[in-house]
């Protein structure tokens, strides 16, 4: 637990509760500005995990809903650090991730779409970062899918990333798309993020330095949390 | 004198979409991949306090039920401590059925928790809602009817939340059971914070 004040939200890198090309959100925005507040030990506390609970193999997708054989799809890493504000590492947070398959259909219950799920893979990982904040997943490419928003809406492809931090007014879920799809400039669920600079770091460069040859291609995506205030220093006027 | 890097923006929030029970409940979406599904309970056997439920629903601006919410909630055990004991964790994950809507989980009531400077706040559930259209993740509290002389004094609800919209965050009891019902919009919109 942390009793570290948190630095205010910035909300500019967060999209709007109403978006109103994002259609789902017109019903489901508060109609009334939330009430800012101090943290409270309350939200500067929050749940921990451990090995006992979270497996090595839950980082891997390819192996971790294998019946039959390996997934169909691109091979692909996703890694990368949980930092905060100050880029100081976030250790030991729980990553847990979920996604479609290569044909753009989740193992969901509700998922409706006709394209075929795959009887090797499941969609869904977890991990905890280690002591510099990174993680790891071995997982295949999503692929994008249609989706009721209008006549010809698509989903760029992407990864449901949720992270917890060290205090529970820290918990994020967002999205991590892939460097060169065109349909992101088509969609409403991203485009709904205000900043330029926060809607780029949200797509994950290709890296090949990671990508394994003859395995896997690898994307990099950092994920900054809500940081601690930084300490002011008495002896420095421009503050800290 | 070499200045820090400057402070990196934090990573912007995306909506957790309608298929987020595979990632955070996966035994609910038909995946039985692990065999513990995290925050299923948050109360163990030999946790000592008297169980409650606690039980509703979450309104949109129609007043239709969302059905694919999933709830997060951290609390105090009933000493007031954050730290969790006797198989009490203090953290719970569940969603509302997909059939009526309705959510519900068993805990125990919290004990009064005490904030930095002493101020003693009145028990309470910290409660943070995702579902497909909420863009970020929504902080709300649920606070005991019968608290009301601490609520009075409690440094969030009578230190910030408008008289008028208070009874948004207190639950209608039933014996052992809460009732608490969010609303996104509305007239009894639900007071939502920006911690």
């Amino acid at each position: 637990m942390s009793n570290r004040a948190l630095s205010p939200r910035n909300w500019q890198v967060h999209p709007p509760a109403l978006a109103p090309a994002y259609k789902t959100s017109r019903l489901r925005a508060p109609a009334q500005a939330l009430i800012a507040m101090d943290p409270t030990t309350s939200e500067l506390s929050g749940p921990t995990f451990g090995p006992a609970q979270i497996a090595a193999s839950d980082s891997d997708l390819l192996q971790n809903h294998k019946t039959t054989g390996l997934p169909i799809g691109e091979r692909i890493i996703v890694h990368g650090r949980v930092l905060d504000e100050q880029a100081r590492p976030v250790p030991h947070t729980l990553v847990e991730i979920w996604q479609a398959n290569a044909s753009g259909r989740y193992r969901h219950v509700n998922d409706s779409y006709f394209a075929p799920l795959d009887p090797n893979f499941g969609g869904c990982g977890r991990t905890l970062t280690d002591q510099d904040g990174a993680f790891r997943f071995h997982t295949i490419k999503p692929g994008a899918y249609p989706w009721p928003n209008g006549p010809n809406s698509w989903r760029p492809a992407h990864i449901h990333f949720s992270v917890f931090g060290t205090a529970f007014a820290q918990r994020l879920i967002t999205q991590m798309y892939f460097e060169g799809d065109p349909l992101l400039d088509l969609c409403p669920i991203y485009q709904a993020i205000p900043d330029p600079h926060a809607k780029a770091r949200l797509v994950a460069p290709l890296d090949m330095e990671t990508s394994e040859p003859f395995d896997s291609i690898a994307y990099r995506f950092d994920i900054v949390l809500r940081g601690a205030c930084s300490t002011p220093f008495e002896n420095r006027p421009e503050g800290n | 004198m070499t200045l820090p890097d400057p402070p990196k923006q934090e990573t912007a929030s995306q909506t957790a979409g309608p298929y987020v029970h595979i990632g955070l409940l996966p035994r609910m979406a038909g995946l039985a991949l692990h065999p513990v599904e995290l925050g299923r309970s948050l109360v163990g056997p030999e946790t000592k306090d008297a169980r409650i439920t606690v039980t509703g629903c979450i309104h949109d601006g129609a007043g239709d039920r969302v059905r694919d919410a999933i709830i997060e909630v951290w609390q105090a055990d009933g000493t007031g401590s954050l730290a969790g004991n006797d198989g009490f964790t203090g953290w719970g994950r569940v969603a509302t059925d997909f059939d009526t809507g309705v959510f519900s989980f068993e805990t125990i009531k919290p004990g009064c928790v005490l904030d930095a400077g002493g101020k003693v706040m009145a028990p309470h559930l910290c409660f943070w809602i995702v579902a497909r259209g909420i863009n970020m993740g929504l902080s709300t509290r649920m606070y005991f009817p019968q608290d009301s002389q601490a609520h009075e004094t409690d440094p969030v609800l009578s230190g910030y939340v408008p008289r008028e919209r208070r009874d948004t965050l207190i639950a209608r009891r039933e014996g052992d059971t809460y009732h608490f019902d969010i609303h996104l919009q509305g007239a009894r919109e639900t007071v939502f914070f920006d911690v």
